[in-house]
């Protein structure tokens, strides 16, 4: 038997989200990178620096910022944007919320899931056919059949029962006038592995990511992060009568809507220390982080057909 | 509970495989015992499978549940799709590719066949080789996969009788001799098991005290990885041209970098290539990873290949190493395996993708399709949903090729309808 050097776990995972990256640059005419600041879309920029550098991105970068964001991942989403020299679109579910097409039921509700509606709006604007999206296989049950190449409709819909069939590496990103793929070049990382990345790139994240200091309280046998400052000066998750505030030591798994995103209790000050911590977790990532996965056994996979990521 | 992952080592091998059966066999019950032993369920996922068993009236806690799909898939009863999972051991990755074990969903074994370079068929040792173990042989055997686990389950209903599983082994090993399956650098083990109890999948158990080869996962974590068995020759498709020539670095006006992943064979800086169809000759002059600079690079990696030549070289062309260029061709026959639910015609003309390349293709003939559960090859006019036939195919522009059989990357293509955009059949040139 020949004995070649093959490639480690991270090398290869790596290779593939190059090669997934170059094909959409290959096959679609308008794509569009989304990126929230988060850790999953962080990796996903180093990638990108790995595919296309010495030249620009062939695609700009897009946030759909629900106005509930962490002031300290806004800043980190700017700041990285400026230090790579790539184009930065933002589009606000508060102007969704504005023009009337998105409609709050309570002023304060969590508004992951009308980050669709304001998508939709900003692919039609713009004329995307392919939005890269930093969504993982192993997140959720609704992302374990999910393409590497995802078609959507022109209203945004995911069909499972209408997937094009995936082989080998060829993927098939054709669509209409309208319809739209996203494409998801870290299909087949794990949170450890995305962490294993960010320590091996030495990746810089936001702050929230990190061990930090923050009052919270305990709200439906979760912890809820209260009294949080927001870019517009204003303040969000105020407790309610009755609720005991404490000041915790806790990071972040996730980083998405403040309405929806729960810390964890964590010493981990540094990326060595959460890969430790992740190899030793007891709790799924989106389980003990996520409010909005709980609320039925089908949560995710019904806004992904209303085009949700 | 105490949960410890091994999954601290950036330097693990990744290995992907596929699960052949149906959910009689166990398949769900198997790899939700992968998962389960090898402590990649956690504490939530537990309680919330726990609960659902209680539900159902179950006593143990039912492992299959952790495989258990899309809500469409639940009111149905059924499995629609490849599912991928996860998990990992401390020395290695493990992809797996979940597919439904059903005769109408022959696609679904295909496709994740196509990246799988392990498969486990499974056989309830009640039954032994029945049809289906024929077809998912078959099928792993079609799409190439070099190494085929035979897993006896519910070892436990036969009172772990050992020539109840020898008896399987024999059968299976006259069948799999008759096909071809026995050839050259693919090989067949077996493993007696009880997904239900856990014996000799991550533990031994002390069932069996007869059977003293590898658990299923040793077997797991001795087989190869993908492309580590032979010596291919340096294929490297090009994705994506870079010429940054616009840049505010002058430097890089004349840079010309040529993307890909290689996919099978070696290159360094130096080696002379020739870049297909056209014929260009050349030296690479650099190899790099983002800016980061190589002297060599393997299968499977992505990186930019700059030459010393100015060449004229567009996506869809294809580098290769000078002393091992292949004759670009017109005409190819090639296994197809039909996807969509829509016939082909032999009228249409479809779109072939072949690595990074695109041309128009003309059915030509169909020599003969293939029943999937008799093997044997009957006459056809046309192709219907998981029907698998051996076709000739007419193109407008010349393809760089190797037989699947030797190069599964530059063997394989897929057909594309450009009516719907969508892929309608997956093909493995002969």
């Amino acid at each position: 038997m020949i004995n070649k050097k093959s490639l480690s776990h991270l090398d290869w995972l790596e290779s593939e989200a190059i090669y997934i990256l170059r094909e959409v640059a290959g096959q679609c005419s308008n794509p569009v990178l989304l990126f929230s600041g988060g850790k999953d879309s962080l990796c996903i920029l180093r990638l990108a620096e790995k595919a296309f550098r010495p030249g620009k991105f062939p695609f700009p970068l897009m946030h759909i910022d629900t106005g509930h964001n962490y002031k300290e991942v806004i800043d980190f989403r700017d700041q990285r944007a400026a230090e790579l020299g790539e184009r930065l679109i933002v589009r606000s579910v508060e102007d969704s919320i504005k023009r009337g097409t998105v409609v709050l039921k309570t002023p304060d509700e969590p508004r992951n899931k009308h980050q669709s509606v304001t998508l939709l709006e900003a692919i039609e604007e713009f004329g995307f056919d392919c939005c890269i999206g930093g969504a993982r296989r192993d997140e959720e049950k609704a992302r374990a059949k999910e393409r590497i190449m995802s078609f959507r409709d022109e209203f945004g819909q995911w069909d499972p029962k209408n997937q094009r069939p995936e082989l080998w590496n060829l993927y098939n990103a054709r669509t209409h006038k309208g319809e739209n793929i996203r494409a998801f070049p870290i299909s087949n990382w794990t949170e450890m592995d995305v962490w294993q990345y960010i320590e091996r790139e030495k990746l810089e994240l936001p702050s929230i990511y990190f061990a930090h200091q923050r009052d919270i309280v305990m709200r439906g046998g979760a912890i809820f992060p209260v009294n949080v400052p927001l870019s517009n000066g204003e303040t969000i998750n105020n407790p309610k009568a009755g609720e005991d505030v404490i000041n915790m030591q806790v990071r972040f798994r996730t980083v998405g809507d403040i309405t929806c995103t729960a810390p964890v209790i964590s010493d981990a000050d540094d990326v060595s220390k959460i890969v430790l911590e992740t190899a030793t977790t007891t709790i799924t990532e989106r389980g003990a982080t996520r409010l909005d996965d709980q609320t039925s056994d089908a949560s995710m996979e019904q806004r992904k057909k209303e085009g949700y990521f | 509970m105490t949960t410890q992952h091994n999954a601290m080592n950036q330097n693990d091998s990744l290995l992907r495989f596929m699960t052949c059966g149906s959910v009689d066999d166990g398949k769900s019950t198997l790899i939700g015992r992968l998962l389960f032993d090898t402590k990649t369920i956690l504490a939530d996922t537990l309680t919330q499978i726990t609960n659902t068993s209680k539900k159902r009236g179950m006593e143990a806690v039912d492992l299959s549940l952790l495989t258990d799909g899309l809500q469409a898939e639940r009111e149905q009863g059924i499995t629609i799709d490849v599912a991928y999972r996860y998990f990992s051991t401390g020395t290695r990755k493990y992809i797996i590719a979940d597919a439904p074990g059903h005769e109408q969903y022959t696609r679904n074994m295909v496709t994740a066949a196509s990246t799988a370079n392990l498969a486990i068929i499974l056989i309830d040792a009640r039954k032994g080789v029945l049809t289906q173990t024929r077809r998912h042989s078959y099928l792993a055997h079609l799409v190439g996969i070099p190494h085929i686990v035979v897993a006896v389950n519910k070892m436990d209903l036969v009172n772990f009788d050992q020539a109840v599983y020898d008896k399987i082994c024999a059968d299976y090993l006259a069948f799999a001799t008759e096909i071809g399956l026995h050839r050259a650098g693919h090989d067949i083990s077996f493993i007696p098991m009880s997904a239900l109890t856990g014996d000799m999948i991550v533990d031994r158990g002390d069932a069996m005290p007869w059977y003293t080869g590898p658990t299923m996962l040793e077997t797991l974590e001795a087989a190869p990885p993908a492309h580590s068995e032979h010596l291919e020759p340096f294929r490297f498709p090009v994705q994506f041209v870079c010429r940054p020539h616009a840049s505010d670095n002058p430097e890089l006006h004349d840079f010309r970098g040529f993307m890909g992943r290689i996919e099978s064979g070696e290159i360094a800086v130096g080696d002379a290539v020739t870049v297909l169809p056209n014929g260009y000759q050349s030296k690479v002059k650099a190899i790099q990873i983002g800016e980061e600079q190589l002297q060599s690079a393997t299968t499977e990696q992505s990186v930019t290949l700059l030459l010393e030549d100015e060449i004229d070289t567009s996506r869809g062309d294809m580098i290769v190493k000078s002393a091992e260029a292949q004759e670009p061709v017109k005409q190819i026959e090639a296994f197809v395996c039909w996807l969509s639910e829509t016939p082909m015609s032999t009228a249409r003309t479809y779109v072939v993708r072949h690595t990074t390349r695109e041309s128009k293709a003309k059915v030509g003939t169909i020599l003969y399709k293939i029943d999937v559960n008799t093997l044997e090859e009957q006459p056809s006019q046309g192709l219907q949903m998981n029907d698998i036939a051996r076709i000739t195919f007419k193109l407008a522009q010349p393809l760089m090729i190797d037989s699947y059989c030797v190069n599964r990357a530059t063997g394989a293509f897929i057909l594309i309808d450009e009516s719907t955009n969508n892929t309608v059949g997956a093909g493995m040139i002969v």
